[in-house]
């Protein structure tokens, strides 16, 4: 590792065991989960602190957060339920965008306007009016409840636009004198074209949809929908009481996945999180 | 008929009126140039005739039919843009199948994955396919089908650009600057291979260009734009030989044309800084002229007459085949550029005094508007007297010398 500039080697030293220790600190929760997942009950409240058990108790703990909740099934509604909302906001953000970006029509500004206050209402004002709303339309505790109020995205709408803003005109002219439709050109042209904003945004709304506990919490009640977020509240409540054993275990589980994916796709997504902040 | 007509079209954006009531005909298959300088309305003009921007008025026609109604997909024409408007996700092939693709498929049979496997689909991706390899094989891109753009250079990207409005038949090709992004050598080339391109499809041709070189050497006519009006459309050698406009002699040639004020004296000839030219003015005496001189039709002389230029030398600039002396003439704005033969006058330096006189009959004459005048003036126009030049006299703001830069590869 050298940078522009050479570090004299205590510099660097001292960089680097700087970085280490604030990455710990911000680690310590997560760690202290993967450890008490795989000590015994009674070793887990013991005063000493140790990372690895004097004895491994990991296969009966991760056993346990298997059988005794429908864990698998909350992990496959979490995985349906992200990316069908995510492909609803998709299709609903990528015309909208693309009308805001490019398109020239009366009311354009004021629509954009609305956007962004879209964009500043954060979603738990919004509970109340929404159980009020699915429980008229009969769809509480139903898939629908937990997808239907994230399909419209002003975030996305948002960052699409920015992003669409930056293609040139003579694409979209090159387009229309192809024979290219509207809806083609977004499709076709606009979608691709804008990938890495598409890529940002799909990764941080499927991890924001992956973790939200609020809306489900609301949402829901049965257990064969339940998010995995939701799903471990559920298992603390029912099944494991104080045995943290078997819920740390879960949530290891639970958080496994996002961490396997961003360890896979780490580029992207540090490209997402600067492109949406940038942008 | 006429393959294009457009007829009194305006553009305004906000206050800036971007086209300014331009009246214009394009005969079936020729080649017509629209040179100006850059922001004169050009790309708008195309834009609007290929549907891209509504106009604010006028009409334009393709073939004899009216089109203002008609979406840029219906007008049936082919466009090059100024950045090639490549889409940067495809392939080159992807590219130029496009067009074919969105108008020879239906909308199921553009369906990602099922759409190959339709009934007849097959046979028109195949055909399709083949007339995009016949046209990038005649553009010698056969190599580069399964690139994207982004894997391409400048100039391969603008035979991509040329390929994708080839691969069907347009009514009509417009070109917006296609090789202004090219370098020199490069640029030279594309201009011959665009001129043949255009011998073999034989389909009409509308080429802008801010580059007189291009102009000149391409066109069957040119026409000369400028702050959005059109102010001649004439064949190259016409527009040079004959602006009738000062602004469109000032535009046209390199080094620019020698501009001297001028009086009109009682026995018709024209008084200028330190000469009296013998030109038929036709003009009542006192009245002021604008005199143009082109550099290469003044040549230093020995004697002299009444018609000779006294001055000061300023600066020598030796090219090779040509020697360009800036000559200071007392009384006249700027120095007075003339080409000499650099064989004969190699000895020239910075102060020596130099006689100079125009050959007969060169001498160009503007009136106080900037408009063409003398007696040898024909009708303002090239061939289409009704449609060639309009010149409004109150839009007329008399632009002052304008700098052009010179193209590296000169045209005089
Ligand atoms: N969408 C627009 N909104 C406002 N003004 C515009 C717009 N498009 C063009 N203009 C203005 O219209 C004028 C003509 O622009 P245009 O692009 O047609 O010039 P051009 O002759 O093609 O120039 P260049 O050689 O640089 O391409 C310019 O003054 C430009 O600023
Ligand atoms: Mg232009």
């Amino acid at each position: 590792m050298s940078g522009h500039h050479s570090l004299s080697p205590f510099a660097a030293l001292g960089r680097h065991a700087t970085l280490l220790g604030t990455a710990l600190f911000m680690l310590m929760p997560f760690i202290w989960m993967v450890s008490l997942s795989i000590k015994s009950p009674g070793e887990a409240f013991q005063a000493r602190f140790a990372l690895w058990p004097e004895t491994f108790y990991g296969v009966e703990n991760f056993a346990k957060a298997l059988t005794s909740v429908p864990l698998a099934r909350f992990m496959a509604n979490g995985v349906f339920v992200a990316f069908a909302v995510l492909a609803l906001q998709i299709l609903v953000a990528a015309p909208c965008a693309y009308a805001l970006a490019k398109l020239r029509f009366p009311g354009r500004d004021a629509l954009f306007a609305l956007v962004l206050i879209g964009l500043l209402i954060p979603q738990e004002v919004l509970g109340l009016p929404l159980f009020i709303l699915f429980h008229l339309m009969g769809l509480l505790d139903t898939y629908a409840a937990l997808i239907l109020p994230f399909s419209v995205s002003p975030f996305a709408i948002f960052l699409f636009r920015q992003f669409f803003k930056s293609v040139p005109d003579d694409l979209i002219h090159a387009a229309r004198l192809d024979g290219l439709s509207e809806l083609a050109i977004v499709w076709r042209i606009m979608v691709p074209a804008a990938m890495p904003a598409i890529i940002a945004f799909a990764i941080l709304s499927v991890i924001s949809r992956w973790n939200n506990l609020f809306w489900p919490m609301i949402a829901v009640s049965s257990e064969e929908l339940m998010p995995p977020s939701l799903g471990i509240v559920f298992f603390r409540d029912e099944e494991a009481g104080n045995d943290y054993g078997p819920l740390m275990a879960a949530a290891t589980l639970v958080v496994a996945p996002l961490v396997i994916a961003f360890l896979a796709a780490q580029k992207r997504f540090i490209e997402g999180v600067t492109l949406s902040g940038l942008k | 008929m006429p393959s294009v007509v457009v007829a009194g079209i305006e553009k305004r954006f906000g206050d800036t009126v971007a086209v300014d009531d331009v009246t214009l005909e394009i005969a079936q298959g020729e080649f017509l140039t629209l040179l100006g300088p850059s922001g004169c309305g050009k790309s708008t003009l195309l834009r609007i005739i290929a549907g891209l921007e509504p106009q604010t008025s006028g009409s334009v026609s393709i073939d004899g039919r009216v089109v203002d109604h008609l979406r840029p997909k219906q007008r049936d024409i082919a466009m090059v843009f100024q950045s090639y408007a490549l889409y940067p996700h495809m392939t080159v092939s992807q590219n130029m199948a496009l067009p074919l693709v969105m108008r020879q498929l239906t909308l199921a049979q553009r369906l990602p994955l099922i759409g190959r496997f339709l009934p007849g689909s097959r046979g028109a991706r195949a055909a399709i396919e083949a007339r995009v390899r016949e046209v990038a094989a005649a553009l010698e891109i056969d190599h580069l089908l399964g690139r994207k753009p982004g894997q391409l250079s400048g100039g391969q990207r603008q035979r991509v650009a040329v390929g994708r409005a080839m691969v069907r038949h347009p009514r009509v090709f417009l070109m917006d600057e296609p090789l202004s992004n090219l370098d020199a050598k490069l640029r030279v080339q594309m201009r011959a291979e665009i001129k043949e391109l255009h011998r073999r499809l034989g389909i009409t041709f509308l080429y802008v260009t801010h580059d007189q070189a291009e102009a000149m050497t391409m066109s069957d006519r040119v026409a000369v734009m400028m702050e959005g009006e059109l102010l001649q459309v004439a064949p190259p050698k016409t527009i040079y030989a004959a602006p009738a406009d000062m602004r469109v002699a000032t535009f046209i040639g390199s080094p620019r044309i020698n501009l001297l004020g001028g009086v009109v004296r009682g026995d018709g000839a024209v008084e200028v800084p330190t000469a009296v030219l013998d030109v038929a003015a036709g003009l009542s005496a006192g009245s002021t002229v604008t005199v143009g001189l082109r550099p290469e039709s003044l040549a230093l002389v020995e004697v002299n007459g009444r018609d000779t230029f006294r001055g000061t030398v300023r600066a020598v600039e030796h090219l090779g085949a040509d020697l360009f002396v800036h000559a200071e003439v007392e009384g006249a704005a700027e120095p007075v550029i003339l080409r000499a033969d650099p064989a004969a006058h190699d000895g020239l330096a910075y102060g020596d005094a130099v006689c100079f006189a125009p050959r007969p009959g060169a001498a160009l004459l503007f009136d106080g508007e900037g408009r063409r005048t003398g007696l040898d003036v024909p009708a303002p126009c090239g061939p289409s007297p009704a449609l060639g030049l309009r010149l409004d006299d109150a839009a007329f703001r008399a632009a002052g010398p304008m700098t052009v830069p010179r193209p590296v590869d000169q045209w005089r």
